[in-house]
């Protein structure tokens, strides 16, 4: 059953979003690093809700949070509220226009950095600039070739 | 059209069970100290996620190894032979001081300083992520790193081991929030704290009372007195004081003399494990023993 799905291009998919969130850049690219696994978790969410949803997205930010550091959840947390509201919604953002998807992600993505700016604050302390929102320009950036390239892999290899 | 949640709980549960479980694991996490051995496994296994970023740099750096021209590799043999020479004279010398200073502090009564033994590591992944400056690098327990283990690399002092897996460990850079590490003004041996602020060139002095003795260039050398570091390693330089009579502190800033945003190898130091008390119950080696005698 779970070869008919072809799930596992999905999990690989997120893998590699996992190891390119961690590949070391030089520090002036590295403030516009965006969000790859997330914006991956936002398009499988998208394409197969009904595959992909909270419990993917918990999996995936604990496992980030493991490989960046943070303190343990705050990712998990995030993911699985954000992940949650792509979900609910999932019908209605599926039939916007990709110029319009990506003004959503930077919605979800600007939420999901202040999330995580305050829930660190709470934990640790930490001060607020206004760099730590780049990848949230970034992010919505590359989304349209995000979707481009994910949704010719899914028809390509079927996955439903 | 089939149900899209033809299975399992509803989206609202589900929500509600990860919210759950991860305020679970926030707390366990920040608020318990049971999390560090958790912290080591979970390395442990996302290890080979690390090895796998770290590949085209990886592969990039031993193509441009391998192209390099003949003329290029005898250049640069030439000049790493010509500091080695450089620093094995001054090598003698340090090794004639070094005597010297074990014999004077043998003859004060104090126990001499010993050398600890180092090991090179590779930074294999640098975390970006703005609220933690943390370091993996590719040795972990099977070279014997243990948690808490200082880091320097040839300009100063980087941070500590947090937590350790077989094959890689975690570290903790001293501009990390989270982080505060005991320190010695050069000039004149005040005690002051440092406290990472996040930014990978600054630190911040805690608690300076107006009346200190303070300046802009003073050297701050780690003081031994947290029992992680050991004693006089450089860590950061006095950049900006403001003198703000409102504040009830003065406001100190300091750089790190090491470029913590662009590290490659670092250097693990194993403390010295041997305090005062167990030096006068066992005595380790001969010159500790005499000196206990005299006492």
């Amino acid at each position: 059953m779970e070869k008919s799905h072809r799930l596992y291009l999905v999990y690989l998919s997120l893998m590699f979003s996992l190891v390119l969130a961690v590949v070391p850049l030089p520090a002036m690219v590295k403030l516009f690093r965006p969000d790859w696994p997330l914006l991956v978790l936002f398009y499988w969410a998208l394409a197969l809700p009904f595959r992909v949803s909270i419990g993917t997205a918990f999996v995936v930010g604990f496992l980030l949070d493991v490989l960046v550091g943070t303190v343990l959840g705050v990712n998990a947390l995030a993911y699985s509220i954000i992940i949650y509201f792509c979900s609910a919604h999932h019908l209605k953002i599926r039939n916007f226009s990709i110029l319009q998807q990506s003004l959503v992600i930077a919605l979800f993505l600007a939420f999901y950095h202040y999330f995580i700016f305050w829930l660190s604050h709470f934990l640790t302390g930490v001060v607020f600039t206004m760099a730590y929102l780049w990848p949230v320009v970034t992010g919505a950036a590359v989304w349209p070739w995000i979707f481009w390239l994910l949704r010719r892999i899914r028809r390509q290899f079927k996955i439903h | 059209m089939k149900p899209i949640f033809e299975r399992g709980p509803s989206l609202p549960l589900r929500l509600f069970l990860a919210v759950l479980c991860s305020v679970g694991l926030m707390t366990l996490d920040r608020f318990t100290d049971s999390s560090t051995q958790l912290r080591s496994y979970l390395t442990a296994t996302v290890s080979p996620l690390y090895y796998l970023a770290n590949l085209p740099q990886a592969m990039l750096s031993d193509a441009s190894e391998q192209f390099m021209s003949h003329q290029r590799l005898l250049e640069q043999n030439q000049k790493l032979r010509e500091t080695l020479l450089r620093q094995n004279t001054q090598m003698q010398r340090l090794q004639f001081l070094q005597q010297e200073n074990d014999k004077l502090r043998s003859l004060l009564g104090s126990v001499p300083v010993a050398d600890s033994k180092r090991l090179v590591a590779e930074v294999l992944a640098v975390y970006s992520h703005p609220f933690s400056n943390q370091i993996v690098i590719n040795k972990g327990s099977n070279d014997g790193v243990v948690a808490q283990q200082p880091l320097i690399d040839d300009l100063g002092v980087l941070g500590q081991i947090v937590s350790v897996g077989p094959t890689s460990s975690r570290a903790l850079l001293i501009s990390d929030t989270t982080h505060a590490i005991s320190l010695r003004v050069e000039r004149n041996g005040d005690h002051v704290v440092a406290e990472g602020l996040g930014q990978s060139d600054e630190v911040r002095l805690m608690h300076i009372p107006h009346s200190a003795d303070i300046q802009q260039g003073d050297k701050l050398i780690t003081s031994g007195l947290d029992g992680i570091f050991p004693e006089g390693y450089p860590v950061a330089e006095v950049v900006r004081i403001s003198r703000n009579a409102q504040q009830p502190f003065l406001q100190v800033y300091a750089r790190p003399y090491a470029q913590l945003d662009r590290i490659r190898y670092v250097l693990l130091v194993w403390p010295k494990a041997k305090p005062e008390i167990d030096e006068q119950i066992a005595p380790p080696d001969a010159e500790a023993a005499a000196v206990a005698g005299d006492r």
